[in-house]
């Protein structure tokens, strides 16, 4: 075949000697790309009758579908929750350096704070595609402030508030705009919440429920209105009670309606939650488990002091609190060391550690028909990585991104 | 015919996959001049494409100037349902090669017009010079392709129904369901078949050995489609030990008795690369 001036957009990459994470399992295939998409090969063999433009041999690595973190406050300085006057250069600041943990989508988390600060902040985070710039934004995760006072863990206590005056007219005016938000967190024990998970469901938001003291029947209810996330397992939350296992009993609750599922994050950052309450949570509902980093801005910077919304925070080694206290304040693990954490931790296979940080919070955004898989069409966002789930390099719309100085290609 | 009779399905798979690499690289295959080969596919050739794959990985061995064209595919199947044999052919070989999806012929059995896409795949064959060596297997019953007992041995390609027992035979992949398999297929004739340069029938297990014995100990029958090739001047038959129980020990013995002949066809293996 003569050769062809093949332009980008319809140049075929075949990515070789590698296993890629595909039906659940890692297969010896290999991956092809085109139009920033994932091809499928047999198609194009019998039906365009056409081969691969170029070759990259991946030495033996893994390829995974690109990370997806669903709650993610800040990093490298950046806190989402401080009105700047730019805040779409911090976003963009923390959507490249993501790259380098191989997240290549994620959700700009916001904790709780005063309606002034939502109403400059949200304008200026837009949805938007991942590219050789930074990570895709999802969407806006929205951590409070319909949340409980006794659960607030780090938040605010004097910006808190209820849904009692005007249910979802209340959180509307709170917020100022839900144009770009993914998920909002909230209590569901809170008077009026059932009304206004409905009224965000029905708007293709998804609600999680955390921060709260509910018991499992408020859970349960949360979750029959709409609710499909869990914002943290086990952290700010009643403790699992053999009589009441609280927000914890939905992962094995018979109440929840057919066909759906519920969804909770963890972080498995080995402090947040004791290996065996990791292990517990896995075993109780597997494919349900998303795993988030909540990471702060000090994600990325080591240890010191720093801010987190309207507060101080006090960073040691993983460990990070509010300054002057015991209270765990979100984390510095990147995501990509949690699923190595969650993969020792558990003893769960490598098929199901990747998952956790890719399908299910796809799965969670109704989005895995384009992310968090490598099925045939879906957006050509994916990892490299060894043996022991380290990042080599990281791919958007089939574009490297980011490379490991020691990789070859 | 030469009987290459092997210890094992290995062996035997190995024997022929040398074989097939060595005619293509003496034939020195190039721009103006491709190497013709016939496919089958089924259990017994896969051992054959690994080893042919391996060649391939190994840098020995190209595709790049072969054609190919396979036996029979299934009336109705979608052509990425996994039984169909474009899917077989796709993940047992094509993938793993560096072959021209433009040279990788297989019959289209979802084509509008059966009959027309019959005879464009004959004229296909003539158009690429004929076929170069024509690699089978063989049913329980005798056929060679999709030509059932009683179709006639100077037959064309052409639609064809199968036999219960070759639905009985495949119903192993279509989750025992009998229902699920294909009643009807487009194949090559047994006339196609003969029409090659060189035929070679790889046949391996017990179960075989039966039709074995009646293709090449009996008479020429279209009972027993394979026989026709007892008039074929150049028909090579691959078997393991296994396929030969129903012989004459006579038969096994001469046959046997050949192989340091039959070696000097596969030793040396010649490489694509001694060529550059």
């Amino acid at each position: 075949m003569p050769p062809q001036k093949v332009g980008a957009e319809t140049r075929i990459v075949q990515f070789t000697n590698c296993r890629i994470l595909r039906g659940h399992t890692l297969l010896r295939e290999d991956l092809w790309i085109r139009g920033g998409r994932i091809l499928d090969p047999e198609k194009l063999f019998f039906e365009e009758k056409r081969s691969a433009d170029e070759q990259r041999d991946c030495e033996g690595h893994i390829l995974a579908p690109g990370f997806i973190d669903v709650q993610i406050n800040g990093g490298f300085g950046v806190d989402f929750s401080l009105p700047s006057e730019d805040v779409g250069s911090g976003i963009a600041l923390v959507a490249k350096n993501l790259l380098a943990y191989g997240v290549t989508s994620f959700c700009p988390t916001l904790v709780t704070s005063p309606p002034d600060i939502y109403h400059k902040v949200l304008p200026q985070i837009i949805v938007r595609n991942g590219s050789s710039q930074g990570a895709g934004v999802l969407g806006v995760h929205l951590e409070g402030p319909f949340i409980s006072h006794e659960k607030r863990g780090a938040h605010p206590e004097s910006h808190l508030r209820t849904f009692e005056t005007d249910a979802f007219q209340e959180l509307l005016k709170t917020y100022g705009s839900l144009d770009n938000v993914a998920i909002i967190t909230l209590a569901p024990e809170l008077r009026r919440s059932y009304e206004v998970i409905r009224e965000i469901t029905s708007r293709g938001i998804c609600v999680s429920v955390g921060h709260s003291v509910s018991h499992l029947r408020e859970a349960e209810e949360a979750v029959q209105n709409g609710a499909t996330f869990i914002t943290h397992l086990f952290n700010a939350m009643l403790p699992f009670h053999h009589r009441d296992p609280g927000i914890v009993g939905l992962l094995t609750s018979d109440q929840i309606p057919p066909g759906r599922q519920v969804f909770f994050g963890m972080i498995a950052d080995g402090i947040h939650t004791n290996p065996a309450a990791l292990r517990i949570a896995h075993r109780a509902h597997p494919k349900g488990l998303v795993l988030v980093t909540d990471a702060i801005p000090a994600l990325g910077l080591g240890n010191g002091r720093h801010t987190l919304g309207q507060q101080d925070v006090e960073v040691d080694g993983l460990t990070c609190c509010v300054a002057g206290t015991k209270t765990l304040c979100g984390s510095v693990a990147p995501l990509d060391a949690c699923v190595r954490h969650f993969l020792h931790a558990t003893g769960c296979s490598v098929e199901m550690a990747l998952e956790a940080a890719t399908l299910h919070p796809a799965q969670l955004l109704g989005i895995e028909k384009q992310k968090g898989t490598l099925d045939f069409g879906s957006d050509a966002d994916f990892v490299v990585l060894d043996d022991s789930l380290n990042v080599k390099a990281t791919y958007i719309a089939g574009e490297l991104v980011w490379q490991d100085k020691t990789l070859s290609h | 015919m030469r009987l290459v009779i092997l210890d094992n399905y290995d062996l035997a798979s190995e024997w022929a996959a040398k074989y097939i690499c060595n005619r293509i690289i003496q034939f020195k295959p190039g721009q103006d001049r491709y190497f013709t080969l016939g496919l089958p596919t089924g259990s017994t050739p896969l051992g054959c494409y690994k080893k042919l794959i391996e060649y391939h990985k190994n840098g020995d061995l190209s595709f790049k100037y072969v054609k190919t064209f396979n036996m029979d595919e299934y009336v109705g199947l979608p052509r990425n349902h996994p039984e169909s044999y474009h899917s077989y052919m796709w993940n047992n070989f094509f993938k793993h090669i560096d072959i021209d999806p433009n040279n990788a012929h297989i019959l289209d059995g979802n084509a509008t017009d059966l009959q027309a896409e019959c005879d464009a795949f004959e004229k296909k064959i003539e158009e690429a010079g004929g076929i170069d060596l024509f690699v089978g297997g063989i049913g329980p019953d005798g056929h060679i392709a999709f030509n059932e007992p009683g179709s006639s041995l100077v037959s064309r390609t052409r639609l064809k129904t199968l036999a219960m027992d070759t639905i009985l035979a495949n119903a192993k992949y279509f989750d025992g369901d009998l229902s699920k398999v294909p009643t009807m297929a487009l194949t090559v004739g047994v006339g196609t078949v003969m029409d090659a340069r060189e035929v070679m029938i790889l046949i391996t297990g017990a179960h075989k050995a039966f039709a074995l014995y009646k293709a090449i100990e009996e008479g020429v029958n279209h009972m027993w489609t394979v026989s026709a090739f007892q008039q074929h001047p150049r028909t090579i038959f691959v078997c393991d030990e296994d396929a030969t129980l129903e012989l004459r020990v006579k038969t096994v013995k001469y046959f046997k008795g050949l192989m340091h002949v039959h070696n000097k066809l596969v030793d040396p293996l010649y490489s694509m690369k001694e060529e550059n």
